[in-house]
């Protein structure tokens, strides 16, 4: 441990008047007041307990996607403690800290850095600490288990007899010096999960299995699939005779949202199937086969989001050139759990269960919708299934809340799986059109890319039902509009042109952001014409790629990936064959806002059938300092399998009225049969920051998987998902 | 009509308080509180709600609880004493052999299919201890993981049997 006495040299003056009252004062415990706690003081982050074990208190939903280790790691790192002496707690308005919501993989990139100062923060006073028990200076002592040791005679003390159970009353600085890298132990290392043994035995309690005394059961009650954003759904007749059968059941209705009640859950679920609602069925919608000309049509506000050199003057002169106009349809998050909610409101506050990603967030939606200041509303997060971005449970949450504060009791809401299908927040459709030109030497010279699609959507269903809410988009931000990190901003290109046509998203289906927003939209559009320009020089993909790629961590993310797929040099679509079953590879590259992605496909195509399978995905993710190697891979890897799945089968469809893809039916995803073996590589840079991890291969991957169908076909795909009939339409 | 109907699951005689078409999941989930098997879609499209039935997996969200009468229900709780009585063990695990070799791999992500998916991986091992990859991927083809970990489960399924045989001495 020699190497913390440089830290401790460092650091130890900075640490300047804090004291450790006692904790007889008569301050709130912990749980009893509205958050969020204040972030300036280190108790809001970690508490010490007698027994020298700690709490870590984190803001961060877990997601399934191991992201609660992954935060203890950090702070088992700086406070020389072990994993099993940490824990967290659940997420909690009236307890965790407040560090936003968990969206765009930002645990580790927005949370690390804070549970990681916060606790050397923490490990400092505690040493100051020591220092006085043991009579020696800070500089002397070393941690080890949490046990601070001055050596030899001078004995030791643990973290628990130091402070147990009292809080520290010390500012958060922010300015306790951490470990520097070469000094991790347990950060970098694949430590396994610490949710995964309860999720296999059957002890995790997932927002599902939560159950209340007096709670009553609750569905709602919609047309089947969603109509436009913005048409809401108008109740001409309501028939409650209709369900005088289940004695049981009773309606409960604010303006044109419906829901019914039962203390058996059966009893409400035949209820909402039964009762007898007429809705109004005026076409509001286009039909999926008339979308994409719609969204070409919608008059749009145009941006120019990033401009350098004149691309278009330098695509008309060079001798290579590549265009694609592509379409991408709007996908579902479809939790293989359909959300579910409790609610408990009572005349003067509410404690709201839900999987909601932001429960600072929810509170404040949801305060106005009850109509309590939100320091009387207390959420509490349980994970649900996984959710890939923001699926239905804010309108599960909403729904829970309406009925439980019509009907005056606790009601556990349950979405049933075609009010999930059919009323989510679909990853929004996407036109793209690419024009990219090279020179005879294999250089990119011009590039250009235009993006039709519309915002997300703002408003949930549930309180536009109820309250008649208007519909509204968010305002822009950079993750619903052309991504430079997918097109083409990986490629050294002096003249690019990216320009966003924001289609107004009222009239079209809800959306918000499925995991790599419209990323895999992009680098489909984007990869294949980086890929053609190759072709037309005659040059490997890979090698062509390389050449036009300054920086290293694009470099290094695309090396990686080939490396790991033993990439063989040729050009693309050089081995076309007569055969039924051809093969092919392609290699891609692309990323959400952060990191670095880049991936390897081997497919093979039935042209009879038209079928696509993947055979192997290869993908490579540069997030900087990778907390816990073993998550990110296992992440990868679902991101490689999720990409065939959206690439291969998935698409909402609709009629002019409403939703049509309501179950795994009418929405297939990939199954075990078409799975393709995969390898995830992590390249670690333990001297960086963390970025995230969660969704940044998934473009590549999309990329890698058009281009592997060029090469086994000589044949470019303008539109995914590649289904049988789409494919046979292209060969033909 | 309340307390005619009894039930097995995990070897235990309960009596039912729900009316006889109601689908043997809700009864799993509200009046014996067992967190295995769990809604996906109610329309056994899924696999979430899978528990075993005299060995066979079923989907409990479209069995109506009368159907089950006088049979054998075994929960993804109840699947480590299954394996020891088929076994013989003298001691029941903590975990059946499919859960620890998913613990081993890491396959899990959100873990929601995971009922399913242990329950079907356990019902194939008993059949077929020994499965080739194929045959791990056609009998648990009817099963969906949306977080894409069917890698790590045909991994974790191939470690079960693996685990499975050497134990079997």
């Amino acid at each position: 441990m020699k190497h913390r006495r440089d830290f401790l040299k460092a650091g130890g003056a900075l640490v300047v008047g804090f004291s450790l009252r006692d904790a007889l004062a008569a301050e709130p415990a912990r749980g009893e007041v509205a958050g969020p706690p204040d972030p300036k003081q280190v108790d809001t982050w970690l508490a010490i307990h007698a027994d020298n074990t700690a709490t870590v208190y984190i803001g961060f939903a877990e997601l399934g996607q191991g992201n609660s280790t992954a935060l203890l790691q950090v702070a088992a790192e700086e406070l020389d403690m072990e994993m099993r002496q940490l824990k967290t707690v659940r997420l909690d308005t009236n307890v965790t800290p407040n560090q936003g919501g968990t969206y765009s993989s930002a645990s580790i990139q927005r949370g690390g850095p804070q549970v990681r100062t916060a606790a050397a923060e923490a490990r400092q006073a505690l040493l100051q600490m020591a220092s006085k028990k043991l009579n020696a200076p800070v500089d002397r002592l070393t941690v080890s288990k949490g046990i601070v040791s001055a050596g030899g005679a001078a004995g030791s003390v643990s973290y628990g007899e130091l402070v147990g159970d009292k809080p520290f009353h010390l500012a958060f600085t922010g300015s306790a010096p951490v470990k520097s890298s070469a000094h991790y132990k347990v950060v970098g290392t694949a430590v396994p999960r610490n949710d995964l043994p309860d999720k296999v035995s059957g002890k995790y309690v997932y927002m599902q299995h939560v159950r209340v005394p007096g709670m009553l059961h609750g569905r709602v009650v919609r047309p089947r699939g969603q109509g436009a954003y913005g048409a809401g759904a108008k109740v001409l007749a309501l028939d409650e005779s209709s369900i005088r059968g289940i004695p049981g059941a009773r309606v409960l209705r604010k303006a044109d949202f419906i829901g019914v009640v039962a203390e058996n859950e059966w009893d409400a679920v035949r209820a909402a199937r039964q009762l007898k609602v007429t809705w109004d069925s005026t076409p509001s919608l286009s039909g999926s086969d008339g979308m994409y000309a719609a969204m070409r049509a919608a008059k749009t506000d145009d941006r120019t989001v990033v401009e350098r050199g004149n691309a278009a003057d330098a695509i008309g002169a060079a001798p290579h050139k590549a265009a694609y106009n592509c379409r991408a349809p709007y996908q579902a998050h479809a939790p293989f759990g359909p959300n579910c909610a409790l609610a408990d409101v009572k005349p003067d506050s509410a404690l709201i269960m839900c999987s909601s990603q932001d429960v600072y967030g929810t509170r404040r939606t949801l305060a106005p919708l009850l109509g309590l200041p939100e320091s009387k509303v207390r959420v509490q997060y349980y994970e649900g299934s996984g959710t890939y971005g923001h699926s239905c449970y804010d309108d599960a949450t909403q729904a829970a809340a309406i009925l439980s504060q019509l009907a005056g009791k606790p009601v556990r809401l349950q979405f049933m799986r075609w009010d999930e299908h059919g009323w989510d927040n679909y990853g929004p459709a996407h036109v793209g059109e690419v024009r990219a030109a090279a020179d005879e030497n294999g250089k990119i010279v011009g590039y250009e890319y235009e993006g039709w699609q519309h915002h997300w959507s703002n408003v949930e269903t549930s309180e536009q039902l109820a309250l008649a809410k208007p519909a509204e988009e968010w305002r822009p931000n950079p993750a619903m509009q052309v991504n430079p990190r997918c097109c083409g901003g990986m490629y050294d290109i002096p003249n690019i042109r990216l320009v966003n046509h924001h289609v107004p998203g009222l009239g079209f289906l809800k959306g918000a952001w499925l995991r790599s927003p419209l990323d895999l939209s992009f680098a489909f559009t984007s990869e294949q014409a980086i890929d053609q320009l190759a072709f037309l020089l005659k040059l490997d993909p890979y090698e062509f790629r390389r050449r036009n790629i300054k920086d290293e961590h694009w470099l290094g993310v695309l090396d990686a990936a080939a490396k790991a797929a033993n990439w063989a040099p040729r050009t693309a679509a050089s081995n076309l064959s007569a055969s039924r079953i051809v093969t092919g590879r392609g290699i891609g590259m692309g990323t959400h806002l952060a990191s670095y992605g880049a991936a390897v496909a081997e497919i093979e195509v039935d042209k009879k059938t038209g079928k696509v399978l993947a055979k192997h995905l290869y993908g490579a993710i540069d997030a900087g300092l990778v907390v816990n190697p073993g998550n990110v891979e296992s992440q990868i890897s679902g991101q490689l399998v999720q990409t065939a799945s959206r690439m291969f089968h998935e698409e909402v469809t609709f009629s002019k009225t409403n939703v049509t893809s309501l179950d795994w039916a009418s929405y297939p995803i990939l199954r075990f049969e078409d799975c393709p073996q995969v390898t995830p590589v992590v390249v670690q840079r333990l001297n960086e920051r963390s970025s995230g991890a969660g969704e940044e291969v998934m473009a590549a991957a999309a990329g890698a998987i058009a281009n592997a169908f060029f090469d086994a076909t000589g044949v470019r795909m303008t539109e995914f998902p590649l289904t049988p009939k789409r494919v046979l339409k292209a060969l033909a | 009509m309340a307390g005619e109907l009894k039930i097995k699951v995990n070897e235990r005689s309960w009596t039912v308080r729900s009316a006889p078409d109601t689908p043997l999941l809700y009864v799993l989930s509200n009046e014996l509180a067992l967190q295995g098997p769990r809604f996906g879609c109610g329309l056994a499209q899924c696999g979430s709600c899978s528990v075993l039935v005299n060995g066979v997996e079923m989907r409990s969200c479209v069995t109506p609880v009368s159907a089950v009468q006088g049979k054998s229900i075994t929960t993804l709780e109840g699947l480590p004493a299954w394996y020891a009585a088929q076994k013989k063990l003298a001691r029941v695990p903590a975990l059946h052999p499919v859960q620890q070799a998913m613990l081993d791999e890491q396959a899990v992500q959100c873990g929601y299919c995971y009922n399913g998916m242990i329950v079907k991986a356990s019902e194939l091992l008993a059949k077929n201890p020994q499965p080739s990859e194929a045959q791990i991927r056609t009998a648990m083809n009817g099963h969906l993981c949306r977080c894409g970990t069917y890698p790590r489960i045909i991994q974790a399924v191939q470690r079960a049997s693996r685990m499975m045989s050497e134990a079997r001495v």
